[in-house]
């Protein structure tokens, strides 16, 4: 059958826009949302109110100043603001590159919220928890497969979290070894993700970073300088957010290896290599995947997420507690890790999340990883073929090479040629109800702009995105004010980031926008601005790079 | 297998055979093969995962997890007075319906051009928690308040320039090992003594600790044993005069009743979110908090993301936005304020609804309801031979020690036969806390009748007639 679908431009998009009161505004004295059971009058009868128990200063005498609203207007309220919101299922969400965003299935989503799984408390007898510890004993089971690791903990409740953890190993290692004062620096390269070098300073190491070549990558020779008696360790992204995969990667691992170092493995990039290579075999210690990316578990609008971190067996000693084990008796939690970095996050981490996971990994089998990872490296590169296409796009460094799952690509010479920054772009592109987002740390990539495919969207999406970069590239070429002046059809106009950033005026609360309302004359109030100055307000959220 | 006979599956639609020839065709590359030239052949994976064949059927999945699953046993399907940091509250279906919809869950990072809704709800969620507890700041939520007490104590110590901090020596130790970790080695965990007889902290030895190096004394109320820290105010006074900060963990679930911790000296406030409109879903339900006055040098420590509100170039247009993002790690790597990077966002979403649907009467009638219950329990409790409950002497909110030393039995003992009985018994402390011997943690929320409470009541008797 001839196929029917075809990639359109959304011309006439125009997301919901309900002008929706904030919830404060909704207040209404004596309305409520909901009622709270009463305690059975037999309890009432033998204790009274409660109160009379409480010392005097510890009862509250002035109720919170919570707005009172009836049920409906509250479910409409936020309806309404779940309307102005894209998300992933209704966005070809591909514009959030290194966040990986997926389908997130939403029989996933429905298991998680089974009450089998919901209404558990992790303090229960294992004995009523078989179910959830084999899940998570399973877990543990097929990302050693994956990355041909030893041992995972499920316990980070992010990525970022998974590097606090190897950071915290490698203190530990140290410190174990009696090297705990004089092993002080941890190394990682510029596009590793900003959290390696924040976390390993949160620790108290001194972050040495490796800056890229013109290939975009770290090279073994300046990691060879940078190494020393001081090294505790490094900790990298493979491929970075340029796509770029570091063929030398096992080479990297050795010279940490051989300065007494051990090296964790930032697989925020995986998706594109399960099943084609491994954490192990280019002889990392440690690596953490994303389940929140990779494997398919929803962001959240920022949370929860997972990050389960595997290591090898000489480090297994090191995880958090508690470790799920299995013996003839079945599941149970194991907290006896004399070694063990102790507690990280209260349980056993983002439990529901891994489910999910779990469940996605079910799904799709051996055979079906890898086809993730091989349909998003395809569709990486054709986007890159074509998005190399459009006129002022280009993609900085290694020309010619391939990538695996993500490109950092650049509007510079759209930029030289119109004026037209990659934040007007990324304004104009939400007119069309996609995103488009100007990419994090670091600063390096002129006019920067990351796309991450994944598996999951169609040929036909991902030629609209396509069309939807050439139309408003050509529009920055021929009508540059258009898409300086956007968005049009967004929920809201161009954002005044003055406000944010100064301290008498950030409003970072209901209470915070009354009081500076009246103080600083906070424009977000309703009526006239006092700046509407477009300069003032195409300030880019995302600023100039610090020296470095 | 089904995606090599060509069936193709559900989540990758360009798996068809045809579609990736005319994307390679595309490409310019003969197979897919050829896009992986970057990585040499000694780090190629060329064996079979160990991963079962996959279940692509959407009902089979379900039948398969399902199947797993039902070897739980849920505290739906017993009675539970299990609490320790993780509350089996009541779930409003509206949490659910709104916490759950597709347009929060599989949204990100978007900005306020995109995720517009997501930036109100979450400003929404700092602005109601703010009033909860009586501050003018509530961050984004972190991973859970073991995070937000750690934080808040590296904010202490930013702040002060000061390197030691002081806890009590009966909190969570699970918290207790979180804090150590993540202070190391910058800055000092001291723990401190408490009376015996109450658990409230040894002012003595604080007065004794604190000093020019001291950053931050920390306390919770209700504490992790349940009782409430009634010396808040001294505490406060104490730590303001030695020029530390006061971070003080408390129960959201409380504040309609208690105190909010700014009531008795409180900078910064931490905990955790689950109780308001979060399923447990073992432990996995957290999300943390800190919030604090609006103070520039104290608000810049802030690691979290902070949304606020905002104009746009149309008069009168409303929208949202980071604030002063360039204190992040996003923005600056290692010499941002620690690290931000995904939270539990969706958390914040289903406690934004909660507080709206709770407002000041329904937090009230809450907190009174669980005071209520609790002290029902234990008035029953210790009417039994040989319990005493409250173990520890003083008030308390929702939970409370049991101290079974007299009766002769072990806790693991009579937790054991209680759950013959379908009764989830309060969490056994006799390894944690070796002082206070035989006895266990009891909490109670509004899911516990009174009817359960009773025939737990008459279940217990009858195991400790029986012993």
């Amino acid at each position: 059958m001839d196929t029917r679908r075809t990639a359109k431009v959304r011309n006439h998009f125009h997301q919901a826009k309900w002008d929706e009161e904030l919830l404060f505004e909704l207040h209404k004295p004596g309305e409520r949302g909901l009622v709270v059971a009463p305690v059975e009058p037999g309890i009432a009868a033998a204790v009274g109110d409660g109160l009379a128990a409480l010392p005097a200063g510890m009862v509250r005498q002035r109720p919170p100043a919570l707005p009172e609203i009836g049920q409906m207007r509250i479910v409409k309220h936020f309806m309404r603001l779940s309307q102005e919101n894209l998300g992933g299922d209704l966005n070809i969400d591909i514009g959030q590159g290194t966040c990986t965003v997926k389908y997130n299935p939403k029989v996933n989503d429905v298991l998680a919220g089974n009450a089998k799984l919901a209404q558990l408390h992790p303090l229960q007898d294992p004995r009523t928890l078989q179910g959830a510890l084999q899940v998570l004993h399973t877990l543990d089971l097929y990302l050693r497969e994956i990355s041909g690791m030893d041992r995972f903990s499920l316990q980070p409740a992010s990525g970022s979290a998974a590097i606090l953890n190897m950071v915290s190993i490698i203190q530990a290692y140290h410190k174990d070894r009696g090297e705990a004062g004089t092993r002080d620096e941890i190394i990682t390269t510029i596009f590793s993700h900003p959290s390696d070098a924040a976390v390993a300073a949160v620790k108290g190491f001194k972050v040495i970073t490796l800056m890229q070549n013109d290939d975009g990558l770290a090279t073994v020779e300046d990691l060879r300088k940078a190494v020393g008696p001081r090294t505790a360790g490094m900790l990298v992204t493979n491929p970075e957010d340029t796509g770029i995969f570091n063929p030398r990667i096992a080479e990297f691992v050795q010279v940490v290896h051989d300065a007494g170092g051990i090296c964790g493995y930032d697989q925020a990039n995986a998706n594109g290599l399960l099943g084609i290579t491994r954490a192990r075999s280019a002889g990392f210690d440690m690596c953490f995947f994303n389940l929140h990316k990779t494997f398919g578990t929803p962001h959240g609008s920022g949370g929860p997420g997972s990050g389960a971190l595997g290591v090898t067996g000489a480090l297994a000693g090191f995880l958090p507690v508690p470790l799920v084990e299995h013996d003839e008796r079945g599941y149970f939690l194991d907290t006896d890790l004399p070694k063990s970095i102790g507690k990280t996050r209260a349980f056993y981490g983002c439990v529901q999340v891994a489910l999910k996971a779990y469940a996605w990994i079910r799904a799709l089998g051996a055979e079906g990883l890898r086809e993730v990872a091989e349909v998003a490296v395809l569709n990486n590169n054709y986007l890159l073929e074509k998005i190399k296409r459009i006129r002022g796009a280009s993609a900085p460094f290694a020309p010619g090479r391939r990538r695996i799952e993500q490109v950092r690509y650049s509007w510079e010479q759209l930029f030289k040629d119109t004026g037209v920054t990659s934040e007007d772009i990324a304004l104009r592109v939400a007119d069309f109800g996609l995103h488009m987002w100007a990419s994090h740390h670091p600063f390096i990539v002129p006019q920067p702009f990351t796309i991450e495919p994944t598996e999951s969207y169609s040929k036909e999406e991902l030629d609209e995105y396509i069309g939807v970069l050439t139309q408003v590239a050509e529009e920055a070429y021929t009508h540059p004010e258009l898409v300086q002046t956007a968005p049009h059809r967004s929920v809201c106009h161009r954002i005044k980031h003055e406000d944010l950033d100064d301290p008498a005026r950030w409003a970072i609360t209901w209470r915070l926008f009354q009081r500076k309302q009246k103080v600083a004359g906070l424009s977000a109030a309703r009526g006239p601005l006092a700046d509407p100055s477009p300069q003032g307000c195409a300030r880019q959220g995302h600023r100039v790079p610090e020296g470095r | 297998m089904p995606i090599q006979e060509g069936r193709g599956h559900p989540y990758i639609p360009n798996a068809v055979p045809a579609v990736k020839a005319e994307m390679l065709a595309a490409i310019g590359a003969r197979s897919i093969a050829e896009l992986y030239g970057d990585i040499p052949e000694s780090l190629r994976y060329r064996g079979t995962m160990k991963i079962p064949e996959a279940i692509d059927s959407e009902l089979l999945l379900r039948r398969h997890v399902e199947g797993i699953l039902a070897a739980n046993t849920s505290c739906d399907e017993a009675t539970s007075f299990l609490g320790g940091g993780c509350y089996n509250h009541y779930v409003p279906v509206i949490c659910d319906e709104i916490g759950r919809r597709s347009e929060f869950i599989t949204a990100y990072t978007g900005r306020a051009y995109e995720d517009f809704g997501r930036y109100q709800v979450i400003w929404e969620y700092q602005s109601l928690m703010a009033e909860l507890l009586d501050m003018d700041i509530c961050n984004v939520p972190t991973y859970d308040g073991f995070q937000a007490s750690c934080t808040s104590l590296r904010m202490a110590g930013r702040y002060t320039g000061r390197k030691q901090v002081v806890v009590p020596c009966n909190i969570s130790p699970d918290r207790l090992k979180a804090i150590r970790n993540y202070c190391e080695p910058v800055l000092a965990v001291e723990t401190l003594k408490a009376d015996p007889r109450s658990g409230r902290m040894d002012l003595t030895h604080l007065q004794a600790v604190l000093g020019p190096a001291t950053a931050a004394v920390y306390f919770e109320n209700p504490a992790y044993l349940g009782f409430l820290e009634s010396q808040g105010a001294r505490i406060a006074e104490m730590a303001h005069d030695a020029g530390a900060l006061v971070v003080v963990g408390a129960d959201p679930s409380s504040l309609g009743v208690l105190t909010p911790p700014s009531g008795y000296g409180a900078d910064l406030v931490c905990g955790d979110i689950q109780a308001l409109g979060n399923h447990m879903s073992l432990g996995g339900g957290m999300g943390g908090f800190i919030a604090s006055r609006d103070e520039e040098k104290l608000v810049m420590e802030y690691p979290s993301r902070l949304y606020g509100i905002t104009g746009t170039v149309e008069a009168g247009e409303r929208a949202f936005g980071e604030v002063a993002f360039e204190r992040t790690s996003l923005a600056r790597r290692e010499h941002g304020k620690e690290f931000v990077g995904t939270g539990a966002a969706s958390h914040a979403i289903a406690a934004c609804v909660y507080l709206a649907l709770m407002g000041p009467g329904g937090m009230r009638d809450l907190g009174l309801h669980l005071l209520q219950k609790a002290q029902y329990l234990a008035q029953r409790l210790s009417a039994l031979p040989g319990v005493r409950a409250p173990g520890l002497k003083g008030p308390f909110f929702k939970e409370f020690v049991v101290d079974f030393n007299a009766t002769g039995l072990a806790v693991a003992e009579i937790n054991q036969a209680l759950l013959r009985e379908r009764i989830f018994g309060g969490k056994d402390l006799s390894a944690d806390f070796p002082r206070l011997g035989q006895s266990a943690l009891y909490c109670v929320t509004e899911l516990v009748s009174q009817e359960e409470i009773d025939r737990f009541i008459k279940v217990l008797a009858g195991i400790l007639g029986g012993k």
